[in-house]
């Protein structure tokens, strides 16, 4: 009898330890390796945490390749962004500044541009680049005459011509956005290996990839512009996130982006906690082809119902940018901060616009939500709970990412979704053209004369002042038509080990390692 | 025997409370499980018996109607899983022959599959939406457990005495199996539904957990405590309270479980 019961006390307690296994495999293995004994020696650890290195832990390996002009995942760019460079490379404040170009010149009718070659500049094996490097790397992006090509929006040049030093590329027509795809690489013409042991001419040069494990950059001595403080950058994958935060309490990884409020509050006072943004318009998107979304006013009663703020503050602990059209703050120019409360969180108005619109005890709706981005699936949540005080029921499906892929944005075939969109160059258009009447990528099937209007207007437009106000045009229609439900900007929040500085936040999905230092 | 009766009493104090408190958690909570009614993380108060969680929902609701619905979805699975297994298990064990070779080995066959394995493919075949899927998955994938149970009971029950008279009497075969047989199997049925019941308990806190199942707002114990388990040092009462929770369920229906395999062995 007494064995039965210590029997049943152990299988109690055996069923404790199933519950905590569910999440225990994960958890508890990715520390093991560090704590004895890490294989690759980690600067933090060692009571000189000022070795002139770090450790950066990121989420996923980099496993698609390595050759950037293949490379699709933005984890990847976000590593190799500190390897390669282009003609020209963005700078945190969104402009482009010249990179292994020296300088250029646009000519007077906006089609010819001139790139006078950096002088010295090397390569991370040792040869220097060379204006047939140059010629190569344009000439391979852009593919046999359209065919093939790695980055389409290439078909706009109309010739390449070179000599030793410079280099000139004639369009057919001007364009705004070309300069920002000559971020494009500059690679070795005459080197096959690019996919496994990448060269390029970045401030970092790549040593070494362990699959599944990591990868490790170390200072290239012969850069030509301001050299990285860091001698060495070890990148650990970590898949999962509570591995991560784990990982920078006990010292293996010293920094680590695109982290979560709830995370971060985890870390105690060992480190900075950065803010960014992610840099993508996160919105209740709604399908105005489908009723009662083709009303304006149910359109507009919803932008009243839903309280940004409440939402950044209850599901983001504060961090967010609050958005009010498709453009978020990181665009600098084009941004329009007087958009963001256009309607303003009231309830009474709200309910008034939906009794206009013939819904005056509400309706119910679905809200279609990708279910491996929490983020978003917090935001629904929120939102969900704010429509109730309008009277409108929203029930919320999750859907795993290849299904909201097939059946949201490329059928179309959803009521409304909360994701966020963002821009794959640094340019407005990236953005704005995806809600043309005829757009593959309007998703939302948002029509509007006016709209389709002041778009061709803006790629005819060459001056830049005027084009950007014609694009604020387009943010200002896209909020009175109240296209979409807009939230926020999400916060990109960077844990950084105290002691080191420099950190720099990109518009565009980077982490920039050449500025990070130890404070002496 | 009184000792069997006390595992079988704690067992039913300890289920019955609890599922008194679910059956109160379908009409009445102290807040409205989904509405932000406090402060984010709150610890455990008067005014929030187990605190508040990220949204400042109160926690305690949520725990009530989330037992609640690992509640349902537990007993549907058993449902599923007793009633059909109980229906394959009495036509194999009583007819035997080719059917039930092929049956049993069908069964063999699901049973060398780890069950969560096995659910995660039939949800996958019918969509994760929404929770009666997951009902329908983990019914099946418990289907074989049930059917092995009673076949072996139908089977010795073939040939006894009674079953023999009930065929001399002219009953007919349903009834034979449904009125005469079937009674007798209680004794390995019950305890199996217990068991059953805690399997599936634990199945649908991992399908939860794995992303399957209720979709937010709603809750479930599994579900809350995936979301709790990212947050145990900011709010450690999160996953104290729903574990806890789950734990006793399952205590209490395996100690009932464990009194009725007791209660059995002393008559026999």
């Amino acid at each position: 009898m007494e064995k039965r019961l210590t029997a049943a006390l152990v299988t109690a307690g055996l069923l404790v330890g199933l519950l905590a296994g569910c999440g225990g495999p994960s958890a508890g293995e990715s520390p093991t390796p560090d704590s004895a004994g890490s294989p690759t020696p980690s600067a933090a650890e060692t009571p000189t945490p000022h070795a002139n290195e770090i450790t950066v832990g990121i989420a996923q390996d980099l496993d698609d390749s390595l050759d950037p002009h293949k490379t699709v995942a933005a984890g990847t760019k976000e590593v190799m962004f500190n390897v390669f460079e282009g003609l020209v490379k963005p700078t945190p404040d969104g402009d482009l500044i010249p990179a292994v170009a020296d300088h250029y010149e646009l000519s007077e009718d906006k089609k010819t541009y001139t790139f006078t070659l950096r002088e010295g500049i090397k390569f991370h094996n040792g040869d220097p680049v060379e204006m047939r490097d140059v010629v190569y790397s344009i000439e391979r992006c852009r593919g046999d005459e359209g065919e093939n090509a790695l980055i389409p929006a290439l078909a706009v040049i109309e010739s390449v011509q070179a000599d030793d030093t410079t280099l000139t590329i004639t369009l057919e027509q001007p364009n705004t956005e070309f300069l920002s795809y000559l971020t494009l690489a500059i690679l070795p013409e005459d080197y096959d290996q690019q996919d496994t042991a990448p060269v390029g001419t970045g401030p970092f040069k790549f040593v070494s990839r362990a699959a599944q494990d990591n990868i490790v950059l170390e200072k290239f001595d012969e850069y030509w512009g301001t050299p990285a403080y860091l001698d060495k950058v070890t990148y650990k994958i970590i898949e999962n996130t509570d591995s991560l935060v784990m990982s920078l309490q006990s010292g293996a990884i010293d920094v680590c982006a695109h982290l979560t409020s709830t995370q971060t509050a985890q870390l105690g006072d060992g480190f900075n906690i950065e803010e960014g943004t992610m840099n993508l318009v996160q919105a209740l998107y709604l399908n105005h082809t489908v009723a009662p979304f083709d009303s304006l006013e149910v359109r507009q009663a919803l932008s009243y119902a839903i309280d940004k703020d409440a939402i950044i503050d209850l599901a983001f602990d504060g961090y967010g940018a609050p958005l009010g059209s498709s453009m978020y703050p990181a665009f600098g120019k084009y941004f329009m901060d007087e958009l963001t409360y256009y309607y303003p969180h009231d309830v009474e108005k709200a309910k008034e616009l939906l009794a206009q619109a013939g819904y005056p005890d509400g309706f119910e709706m679905t809200i279609t939500v990708p279910s491996n981005y929490t983020p978003h699936v917090e935001t629904a949540v929120v939102v969900a709970e704010q429509l109730k005080a309008v009277g409108v029921d929203a029930k919320i499906q999750l859907v795993e990412w290849g299904t909201w892929v097939s059946d949201v944005y490329q059928g179309r075939n959803f009521q409304s979704t909360i994701c966020g969109f963002d821009a794959s160059t640094m340019t407005a258009r990236a953005l704005l053209e995806r809600f043309t009447t005829d757009n593959a990528k309007n998703f939302i099937n948002y029509s509007s004369a006016n709209y389709d209007e002041l778009f061709q207007k803006a790629l005819n437009t060459y001056d830049d002042a005027e084009q950007t106000q014609v694009y604020k045009e387009m943010e200002k229609d896209l909020t009175a038509n109240a296209a979409n439900v807009y939230i926020q900007d999400l916060a990109d929040l960077v844990a950084v080990r105290k002691g080191l500085t420099g950190l720099n936040f990109y518009p565009i999905y980077v982490l920039d390692v050449s500025t990070l230092r130890w404070e002496s | 025997m009184k000792k069997s009766n006390a595992y079988l009493r704690a067992g039913m104090v300890i289920a019955g409370a609890l599922t008194l408190l679910i059956v109160l958690g379908f009409f009445w909570t102290p807040y409205d499980p989904t509405a932000f009614v406090g402060g984010k993380f709150q610890p455990p108060s008067l005014a929030h018996l187990m605190g508040t969680d990220k949204f400042g929902r109160d926690i305690f609701s949520r725990v009530l109607k989330g037992a609640g619905t690992t509640f349902t979805i537990a007993l549907a699975t058993v449902g599923i899983g007793a009633g059909c297994g109980t229906v394959v298990g009495a036509l194999t064990g009583y007819f035997g022959g080719a059917v039930d070779e092929a049956l049993m080995r069908l069964n063999d066959a699901l049973t060398a599959f780890p069950s969560i394995l096995l659910a995660l493919v039939v949800i996958s075949l019918v969509g994760p939406e929404n929770k009666y899927n997951v009902v329908l998955a983990l019914g099946l994938v418990f289907i074989p457990s049930y059917a092995r149970i009673t076949r072996t009971a139908f089977a010795s029950a073939r040939e006894a005495n009674y079953v023999k008279n009930a065929r001399l009497m002219g009953a007919s075969t349903p009834r034979i199996l449904a009125v005469h047989i079937l009674p007798n199997t209680l004794p390995v049925l019950l305890p199996a539904l217990t068991i059953g019941f805690n399997n599936a308990v634990l199945a649908e806190a991992s399908m939860s957990y794995l992303g399957i199942g209720v979709t937010p707002p709603d809750a479930s114990l599994g579900y809350m405590l995936s979301e709790a388990q990212s947050m145990f040092t900011l709010a450690p009462w999160y996953v104290l309270s729903t574990g806890l929770v789950m734990i006793l369920l399952i205590f209490g229906v395996g100690l009932m479980g464990e009194g009725l395999q007791r209660a059995q062995r002393g008559v026999a």
